[in-house]
């Protein structure tokens, strides 16, 4: 026996038979009567209002990123939902699950052009796992629990579900789905293929100077203790991509760090340098690999994704290991014998020592530079008993965050890798500390991205966050800036920032902060922030020039890296 | 090595028959630069299932991204590429032709001799149809263009493999599924 619900009570409850407690939002004409029986049935969903929707698919992201469960995010039709594609698109590219819930334009509408019609389902098509329009009540109950169904499992992603306001109104008998029929998806759930698995561990047997590159597949599959059993079992080296970190800690004596763009130089010739390359849940893309044909070109690879697309679409491959990281990993242990590699590891350990010698942490200078701040706010944060998550935003300072920031553990760092999306950092650091209440959240962001999203220091703010931000305050768009001094002789064109007072702009919202000039104070500012009980923003004006090293150009060989110039060479710019 | 070799694919793709499917595939084309030359759709043997028929070129390589990216699409439910199974491959062409009396026997002796057929006549153009492999049509076309084509339609290749054997979409993958559990 179903009551009847109106389409807006379905969507609470689909969502209450998911196990959703925090859905991040803004409402609108077309989304209105689902946002009326949010209040009207006092349906146990904290709603977080966003001040813009971008940060609420953000905030979404976070939320799914570090506690591996569903994020959901709302918006009403046309702009609502168009201010949602940056986040979807963000979400897509590095796999994470959301539910983005969209009001649309009734049905005796659709197609006018009428007030708010925006074709949210075609807009979205790239940028979703899937997405559905609901112009029936009927279709609503399916659609909600296959979209969740699709959205979590196999390669997670965004699904949208845009839903007329006819049939949020329109009520029908409801019981939630216990089944999803869905004739064209498989997600792979099957331990991978045996024969596929056993020539992967006979090459990892065979090989003489083995590498693993664990990618986020490794902790969307909660397969990091796997993953450390198998490099300890045979003494391989574990390179992550930027969105692996995490997935095998950074400290540990097998971590090579990470490698591509920006990675460490030993991390990259180790990656020339292998025989046999062992990717694990990373999707080799382009930052990663530099130029496609001369990645790891002495390397027979072995690529384990539960993607199939994923199989030879950017890196020749030897063998294809097809399914969950956790399930492949548990296949290969028992088959890749124990092993040393002492000559191997011998010679990273040199490569190693050769690149902390450039490390400009190791040059004479008081100056306040990024990586010293970063390298600070991991004793502070991260070192020893720290469990900090530091959520970054894009460009310079990520990429020394991910270089100076040992992460032990698993998404302890989240970050827009594939899309690259500035403004990411508070956003998702709010979802990220709306799921895990008792973590220590940091923000690392950028003058430029920072101030994309930074009206969300509003949502800070009502939900009582004790988020804490540093801004890693070069006055320039550093990334773009450095791009200009070395492919574009040193024209700033477009890059120089006009930056307000972070300090008094945290102040405004009711924030407390103070702005870091010295490297003396760095670290004492960051405990100070650290012990403060509630949200504490932190303006470093660091030294405007430096540069991240290694580079790989684009479409450029890893090999081919600009490297900070030796200390013992001279002073180098 | 035939990987590395580029030719025309012949695929076939089965997909539910959902508002947005072609819109679905079509995007993807577009977007994962796919190259495809053709592209024919209709109803299969199952109600609700579409099939589609596309001729791509690439490598066998490029071929599998374009299978497996197809196959990520949730209402694709099958897709195989049929280049070597020697499958029965035609197409359909409608050609307008410009032909006074004078010429058209003429015309009618190449459609006889193509197995085609005069669907349309008027006192100074034909309309033929013919269904055979694509280099008969092609064949055909260039003959008829010496009289002059007025107006032509192809519906682009459809293949079937031979024997008894059948080729569904149809694949039973009801599975039951708690809230917010993993998998
Ligand atoms: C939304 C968006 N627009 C543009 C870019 C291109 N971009 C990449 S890094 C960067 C500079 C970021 O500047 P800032 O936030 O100050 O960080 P910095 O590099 O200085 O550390 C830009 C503009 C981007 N990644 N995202
Ligand atoms: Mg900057």
């Amino acid at each position: 026996m179903s009551e009847m619900k109106t389409g807006g009570q379905i969507i609470w409850e689909s969502l209450i038979a998911e196990g959703v407690e925090v859905v991040f939002g803004l409402p609108g004409g077309a989304i209105l009567p689902a946002y009326d029986d949010l209040a009207k049935y006092e349906y146990p969903i904290h709603h977080v209002l966003v001040t813009h929707e971008q940060g609420a698919a953000h905030m979404a992201d976070g939320y799914a990123r570090s506690t591996g469960r569903v994020g959901v995010c709302i918006a009403t039709s046309g702009p609502g939902a168009t201010n949602l594609v940056t986040g979807l698109a963000t979400a897509y590219m590095d796999s994470t699950p959301i539910v983005a819930i969209t009001g649309q334009v009734p049905t005796s509408l659709l197609g006018r052009d009428g007030f708010q019609e925006a074709d949210i389902q075609g807009v979205t098509l790239p940028v979703t796992k899937h997405n559905y329009l609901i112009t029936n009540i009927r279709d609503l109950p399916d659609a909600l629990k296959e979209a969740f169904y699709i959205a979590r499992t196999g390669r997670p992603g965004p699904v949208l579900v845009d839903v007329c306001k006819d049939a949020l109104q329109a009520s029908m008998p409801f019981t939630y789905p216990s089944k999803v029929n869905l004739p064209g998806y498989n997600p792979n759930l099957n331990t991978p293929d045996g024969t596929a698995v056993a020539r992967a561990a006979r090459l990892v047997n065979e090989a003489q100077r083995p590498v693993i590159v664990a990618g986020q597949g490794v902790s969307i599959a909660r397969a990091e203790a796997e993953l450390r059993q198998l490099a300890e079992k045979a003494n391989i080296p574990v390179a992550t991509s930027l969105l692996g970190i995490g997935a095998f800690p950074a400290t540990h004596p097998l971590s090579i760090s990470w490698g591509g763009m920006h990675g460490e130089a030993y991390c990259n010739y180790a990656l020339q340098e292998c025989d046999v390359l062992l990717a694990v849940g990373a999707r080799l893309d382009d930052r990663l690999t530099g130029a496609f044909d001369t990645f790891a070109p002495k390397a027979k690879i072995i690529h384990v994704d539960i993607d199939p697309a994923e199989m030879g679409k950017n890196i020749t491959i030897d063998t294809a290991v097809i399914g969950d990281a956790l399930l492949a990993l548990r296949a290969l242990l028992p088959q890749v014998e124990a092993n040393e590699h002492p000559a191997w590891l011998e010679q990273i350990a040199e490569w190693k020592s050769e690149t902390s010698y450039r490390d400009i942490l190791q040059q004479e200078s008081d100056e306040l530079v990024a990586p010293y701040v970063m390298r600070s706010l991991w004793h502070a944060t991260g070192e020893g008993n720290g469990r900090a998550t530091v959520v970054t935003d894009v460009g310079q300072h990520q990429m020394w965050e991910a270089q100076y920031y040992h992460h032990n553990r698993r998404r302890s760092l989240l970050t827009s890798g594939g899309l690259g999306t500035m403004g990411y950092a508070l956003p998702a650091a709010i979802g990220a500390q709306m799921g895990n209440p008792d973590q220590e959240i940091w923000v690392v962001a950028g003058d430029g991205g920072f101030q994309m999203t930074m009206m969300e220091l509003s949502t800070v703010v009502q939900e009582r966050l004790p988020i804490k931000i540093a801004i890693i305050n070069n006055g320039y768009l550093g990334m773009v800036r450095q791009w200009q001094d070395v492919f574009y002789n040193k024209r700033h064109s477009g890059t120089p920032l006009f930056n307000p007072d972070f300090v008094k702009i945290a102040e405004a919202y009711g924030i407390r902060g103070r702005s870091v000039t010295r490297r003396e104070e760095a670290y004492d500012a960051i405990k100070e922030a650290q012990a403060h009980d509630g949200p504490y923003l932190l303006d470093f004006q660091v030294e405007e020039f430096t540069n991240v090293y290694p580079m790989v150009a684009p479409g450029k060989s890893n090999a081919d890296m600009i490297r900070r110039p030796a200390p013992a060479m001279g002073s180098g710019k | 090595m035939t990987e590395n070799i580029t030719k025309r694919h012949t695929l076939i793709a089965w997909m539910e028959d959902k508002p947005g499917v072609l819109n679905r595939v079509a995007g993807l084309f577009g977007r994962r630069n796919f190259n495809i030359e053709s592209l024919a759709v209709g109803h299969s043997e199952t109600p609700g299932i579409s099939r589609m028929t596309f001729v791509a070129r690439g490598t066998d390589r490029d071929m599998r991204q374009v299978r497996t990216q197809l196959d990520k699409l949730i209402n694709v439910t099958r897709i195989e590429d049929v280049t070597y199974n020697d499958p029965v491959m035609r197409e359909l062409a409608l050609i307008k032709v410009q032909a006074t009396s004078e010429e058209r026997a003429e015309v009618m002796q190449l459609v006889d001799i193509f197995r085609a057929q005069i669907v349309d006549v008027t006192l100074d153009s034909l309309i033929i149809q013919i269904v055979g492999k694509e280099n008969q049509v092609n064949s055909l076309i260039e003959l008829l263009s010496n009289f002059g084509i007025i107006e032509m339609v192809r519906t682009g290749r459809v293949a079937m493999v031979r024997g008894a054997a059948s080729q569904t979409g149809v694949v039973d993958t009801a599975v039951p599924v708690n809230g917010n559990g993993h998998h």
